[in-house]
C-alpha cells in the first residue's frame, strides 16, 4: 500500500471538525466514492474528529489518499496525547460512554469502514486509523 | 511628570498646523489604494476634528502614554472612527494609514528648519507615539470586526432556523446547515415558543438541508422530540435521505420512537390525516 497524497488537519476546535469533515468529504468526492459510501465515510470522521477534541483533549487527523496495486481508498488518521484508553473493548462497546454521548461512535466507525485499528496507552493518547477501499464495478 | 519633548512638538506645530492639516487630508485623499468605502468630506471632517484633539493632548507635554487621562478624547474619537470604518467596509490596512499617513507632514515640520540631535530625538519620539496611535486604531478595528461577525453569525443561525406554521395545529422547522448545540438551542427554543403561541399539536422536523448525521446530530435531534413532547406535541422527522438512513443505522442508532417520513410532503400528508382531513383532486371539467 503507497500513500499517493495526504493532508493534515489540526483538531482543536468545533470548527476544525467542520474543516475535517469538509476535507474527508472532498477527497471521497475525488476518488468517486458513491453518495452511500461518501455519507458513511463523512459520518465516521465525524465521530472520531469529536473524539479527539472531547476525549483526546484535541489533536490532529491526516486525510490520506491511498493505493494497492488494484485498488485506491482513504485513510484517515486520528491522533491524540490526551489521557488514552484504560479498556479499549469496554470504549468500543455500544452504549458505553465516559462522558455524554451516545457511546455509539468508535463501533459506529468501524461498522462505517472497511478497517479500523485503535492504539491507545493511558497517559499518553490514542491513535485511531480508518480506511475505506473504493468499491469496485 | 511626563518629560518635556527635546524640541517643543507643540509649538512647532500650532506655527504650521493650517498646512500639516492640508498635506495629511491630500496623502489620505491621494492614497491610491483606497477603498473608496469613506466620503472624501468625512475624512476632511475626521481629520480636523482629530487634528485638534491631537494638538491639545500634545500640548500638555506627555506624548509617550496615550492610556493617560490628557489622552483620552484622543483615544475616544479613534475608537469611535475605527468602529464607524469597519462597519462602513474599509480595510483595516487603510484605517490604519488615517494615522501612518500623518507622519510624512509632521516630520517634514520636525526637520525642515533644524537638524542635529534635538530634531532627531523628537522625530523619534513623535514617531513611537504615532505607532501608538496606529496600534490603537488597528486593534478597535478588529474588535469592531470581531462584534459584526459574532452578531451575523447569531442572526444567520437565527435566520436558519424559521418555524412555518403550515395548517392549523402543525408547524414544519426545515433545519439547514450543522446542527450543533447552539443552533440546536436556538431552534428547540423557537419552536417551544411557537407551539405555545399557536397551540400546536404536531411538528415537522426537516432535515433536508443537514449535510451530516452523526450521533451527536442524532442526539440533539432527539433532544428537540423530547422537550416537543413535554409541551404535549408530537414530532414528525422527514427529510431522512436514503444515505442517511444507512448511515444510521451502521452507528446503531435507534430513533424506532420516532416517526420518520422520507419527505417534507409525506410529512404533512401524515400530519393532515392525523387531524381528520381528507383531501381530493377536483375533476378537470375541461
Ligand atoms: N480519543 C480518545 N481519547 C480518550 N478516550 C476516548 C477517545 N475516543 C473514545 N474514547 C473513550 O471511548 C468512549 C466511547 O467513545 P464513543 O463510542 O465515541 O462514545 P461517546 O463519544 O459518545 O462517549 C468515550 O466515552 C471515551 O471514554
Ligand atoms: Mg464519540
Amino acid at each position: 500500500m503507497a500513500v499517493k497524497s495526504q493532508e493534515e488537519r489540526p483538531i482543536s476546535s468545533e470548527e476544525d471538525i467542520l474543516t475535517v469533515r469538509n476535507s474527508v468529504k472532498r477527497v471521497t468526492a475525488l476518488l468517486n466514492f458513491s453518495l452511500v459510501n461518501q455519507t458513511k465515510i463523512i459520518s465516521a470522521a465525524s465521530e472520531l474528529a469529536r473524539n479527539t477534541l472531547e476525549h483526546g483533549k484535541g489533536g490532529r487527523s491526516i486525510i490520506q489518499l491511498i493505493n494497492d496495486p488494484d485498488r485506491v481508498g482513504i485513510r484517515i488518521i486520528f491522533e491524540d496525547k490526551g489521557p488514552g484508553i484504560a479498556d479499549i473493548s469496554q470504549a468500543l462497546e455500544d452504549g458505553f460512554t465516559s462522558g455524554r454521548g451516545m457511546g455509539l461512535g468508535l463501533g459506529g466507525a468501524k461498522r462505517l469502514m472497511d478497517d479500523f485499528q485503535i492504539e491507545s496507552k493511558e497517559n499518553e493518547g490514542t491513535t485511531v486509523t480508518v480506511t475505506k477501499w473504493l468499491e469496485k464495478n | 511628570m511626563p518629560k518635556e519633548t527635546a524640541v517643543p512638538l507643540h509649538a512647532i506645530i500650532s506655527d504650521s498646523r493650517d498646512d500639516i492639516l492640508k498635506e495629511w487630508i491630500k496623502a489620505q485623499l491621494d492614497d491610491t489604494s483606497r477603498s473608496q468605502a469613506v466620503p472624501d468630506a468625512s475624512i476632511k471632517a475626521s481629520s480636523t476634528e482629530f487634528f485638534k484633539l491631537f494638538e491639545r493632548a500634545i500640548s500638555n507635554g506627555n506624548i509617550s502614554d496615550i492610556d493617560r487621562s490628557e489622552w483620552e478624547e484622543v483615544r475616544h474619537m479613534l475608537s469611535d472612527l475605527s468602529a464607524s470604518r469597519a462597519t462602513q467596509g474599509s480595510t483595516p490596512s487603510e484605517t490604519a494609514r488615517f494615522i501612518f499617513s500623518m507622519k510624512q507632514p509632521l516630520f517634514a515640520r520636525l526637520t525642515k528648519d533644524k537638524s542635529g540631535p534635538d530634531a532627531g530625538a523628537a522625530v523619534w519620539e513623535l514617531s513611537l507615539l504615532l505607532d501608538k496611535l496606529g496600534l490603537y486604531t488597528t486593534e478597535t478595528f478588529q474588535k469592531t470586526r470581531e462584534s459584526i461577525i459574532k452578531r451575523q453569525q447569531k442572526e444567520m443561525m437565527e435566520m436558519s432556523t424559521p418555524v412555518i406554521k403550515v395548517w392549523d395545529g402543525l408547524l414544519a422547522v426545515p433545519l439547514i446547515g450543522t446542527l450543533d448545540s447552539a443552533r440546536t438551542q436556538i431552534v428547540m427554543e423557537t419552536l417551544l415558543q411557537k407551539i405555545i403561541d399557536t397551540g400546536s399539536k404536531l411538528a415537522i422536523l426537516d432535515i433536508t438541508g443537514v449535510p451530516t448525521v452523526d450521533t451527536q446530530t442524532a442526539q440533539h435531534l432527539m433532544k428537540t422530540v423530547s422537550a416537543t413532547r413535554l409541551m404535549g406535541a408530537e414530532c414528525i422527522i422527514s427529510g431522512i435521505r436514503p444515505q442517511i438512513a444507512q448511515t444510521i443505522v451502521h452507528l446503531g442508532i435507534d430513533i424506532n420512537d420516532i416517526v420518520t417520513k422520507a419527505s417534507m410532503a409525506d410529512a404533512i400528508k401524515e400530519a393532515l390525516a392525523r387531524g381528520g382531513w381528507t383531501f381530493e383532486k377536483q375533476a378537470e371539467n375541461n
